[in-house]
């Protein structure tokens, strides 16, 4: 199209001087991007409402480094959440899915064996959970809300019969390589944001660049369509869950270092952040598309909540109402944000 | 018809029964030759998804033998049948709504390079010159555009113009012009007279004689699992061939003897 209208002089200059077509090609720059803009826009008018009524706290770093703590587990798991929803699924497993990881890690550091090879036995752990779910939702053919339900109950049992309810305390951990190289600082900047950063880079890399997202998108906007065309769809399914397996082992071994200790409760607290962070991203719930770029704005409005809340004066028993307001209110922002929805 | 190694696809003698309880298809020899858009016409429960599902590897047929490219396939199966170039295009089950024309017409056989990281670009530029080589005029649909703001007609030549862009020889069009308007169906039609234009042959399965009468070369009306004419368009009009299937259609007899079909006729008329 570039070359014949370059032969034809007054379609070029058609493209040069008519304002609509600019117009129009920016509308459409907005509408591809449109969750990612509407999460994007809500999270800074977010930071900005507790910047007013806070300036002491949010006009300093101090607040920001704190989150940074552990924003990148946020940030990890909602962009691997990503891929299972536009798969067309759900996991509700990754809570107990990062506290199995975190007592496989912390175990294996626990016997004295080196932190790599506990990172390396977490993240096999994460994928060997992944494709059990995938395995039950693709061939067993269970609803992955009922199975990775199940698979969530079940998980939390066996780390609480195995760890006896006990937690374990690696304060050794902490003069290690293996530390520094994780949650050490880089000036006063947590290392781990590096790593959660890298984490998003990479989702969004297999989201937009790779073959992986490309099929994802196809197998959950039209699964008959997408084996009609040769792709193995289980297989993407099941990729789309050890993915997810991935990012809850990663998260799971930070947030052991982040508190030197495993609790029997790690991850739990993250189920429902994490998947608002998802929608608030503005990811639809049906399945085909999404968008990495919104999860890590939905991931950053989440990982602020909390700590806002309380720097600006509010007691912790605000902080599930607030949730809930930002929830609704970004699924309503996305909502009217959307020009062709599957509502109509 | 091309004269090296035959026709592109020919069923000799092929007839198939669902669980031994009477012939969906009996007997029935037909050829497609390359280029050649073939109209398959027949009322519903002719058989014309039977066969189908024989030519596209779905069914394997009860007996007779089937020719691609003049070699007989003995292990038949949708494998196969893809792997010899045929292709079959529904006409909303395919298609991927909320992707974009590219991701669509690439979707499962993506241009990739190392690490699967997709060759976007190259795709773009082959999803673009793919679409004008089959006719999207409108300026208004570009690669990235999302395929469920297409018309009807306009999805159709995306899933077509991908059998296409994948060598396809021979694509099976199943009831393409069902439930459009006109002009959507003239696009559609036009869609197919490219098919051809590229050097690919092409079955057309419809109940509407008008359509089939106005693209293909060749025109086979199939009526209670027998092929009862089998004649080339230029011999016959779109009304002559309406009047043919309502007569075998009510009384197993020809209207006008000359367009008998002497292989299938036999036993015809006891039915």
């Amino acid at each position: 199209m570039i070359q014949s209208s370059s032969h034809d002089p007054s379609i070029a200059g058609d493209l040069i001087a008519d304002p609509r077509r600019i117009r129009a090609s920016a509308l459409l720059l907005v509408g591809r991007n449109r969750g990612f803009l509407s999460s994007l826009v809500f999270f800074l008018l977010m930071l900005a409402a507790f910047a007013i009524f806070s300036p002491g706290v949010f006009l300093h770093s101090a607040v920001y480094t704190a989150v940074f703590v552990s924003l990148p587990i946020f940030l990890m798991l909602t962009v691997g959440l990503v891929f299972v929803v536009v798969a067309g699924e759900i996991d509700l497993a990754f809570p107990s899915t990062v506290g199995m990881c975190a007592y496989v890690f912390s175990g294996a550091v626990s016997n004295g064996w080196s932190p790599f090879l506990g990172l390396l036995l977490a993240v096999m752990c994460g994928l060997v959970i992944g494709s059990i779910n995938g395995i039950l939702v693709t061939y067993v053919k269970l609803s992955s809300l009922v199975a990775t339900l199940g698979m969530q109950f079940l998980l939390f049992g066996i780390i609480n019969v195995l760890s006896n309810g006990n937690g374990i305390t690696l304060d050794a951990l902490a003069s290690t390589r293996f530390y520094s190289l994780f949650v050490g600082t880089v000036g006063t900047f947590p290392a781990q944001m590096f790593w959660g950063i890298a984490f998003a880079g990479l989702a969004l890399y297999l989201f937009t660049h790779n073959r992986f997202g490309s099929r994802v998108c196809c197998v959950g906007d039209n699964a008959e369509a997408a084996k009609a065309m040769g792709i193995d769809a289980r297989w993407v399914k099941i990729q789309t869950f050890m993915f997810m397996g991935f990012a809850s082992a990663l998260a799971g071994v930070l947030a052991v270092l982040v508190d030197n200790s495993f609790y029997p409760t790690t991850g739990q607290g993250y189920l429902l952040t994490i998947i608002a962070a998802v929608f608030i991203g503005g990811t639809p719930t049906w399945g085909g598309v999404g968008t990495i770029a919104g999860a890590i704005c939905g991931a950053c409005t989440v990982g602020f909540i909390e700590t806002g809340l309380i720097a600006v004066g509010l007691s912790g028993f605000w902080t599930n109402l607030f949730y809930g307001l930002v929830v609704i209110l970004s699924l309503v922002l996305h909502r009217f944000n959307r020009t062709r929805g599957r509502n109509g | 018809m091309n004269v090296l190694g035959g026709p592109l696809v020919e069923l000799r003698g092929v007839s198939h029964s669902y669980g031994g309880k009477g012939y969906a298809l009996r007997d029935i020899n037909i050829q497609v030759g390359r280029p050649e858009i073939v109209g398959l016409v027949g009322d519903n429960g002719a058989g014309k998804s039977s066969l189908i599902k024989i030519i596209s590897g779905m069914t394997v047929p009860t007996s007779g033998q089937i020719y691609v490219k003049g070699r007989q396939m003995l292990q038949w199966s949708t494998h196969r049948s893809r792997d010899m170039g045929i292709e079959t295009v529904y006409q909303d089950r395919a298609l991927a709504e909320q992707q974009t024309i590219a991701r669509n017409i690439f979707m499962g056989r993506e241009i990739v390079g190392p690490f699967g990281n997709l060759r976007l670009k190259k795709q773009h530029e082959e999803a673009e010159r793919l679409m004008r080589s089959i006719g999207f005029t409108s300026k208004a649909f570009a690669p990235d555009s999302i395929v469920g703001n297409l018309s009807g007609g306009e999805k159709q030549g995306v899933a077509i113009a991908r059998a296409l862009y994948f060598k396809a020889e021979l694509i099976i069009l199943d009831e393409p012009t069902n439930a459009l308007s006109l002009t959507e169906v003239n696009k559609v039609l036009g869609f197919i007279r490219q098919i051809k234009e590229q050097g690919g042959s092409a079955i057309l399965i419809t109940h509407n004689i008008f359509h089939a009468h106005s693209v293909a070369d060749r025109l086979v009306i199939l009526d209670r699992g027998r092929i009862t004419v089998d004649i080339p368009k230029a011999a016959i009009t779109a009304e002559e061939l309406v009047e043919e299937m309502h007569s075998v259609a009510r009384t197993g007899k020809f209207a006008l003897d000359r367009y008998r079909n002497p292989a299938t006729t036999e036993g015809m008329v006891e039915q």
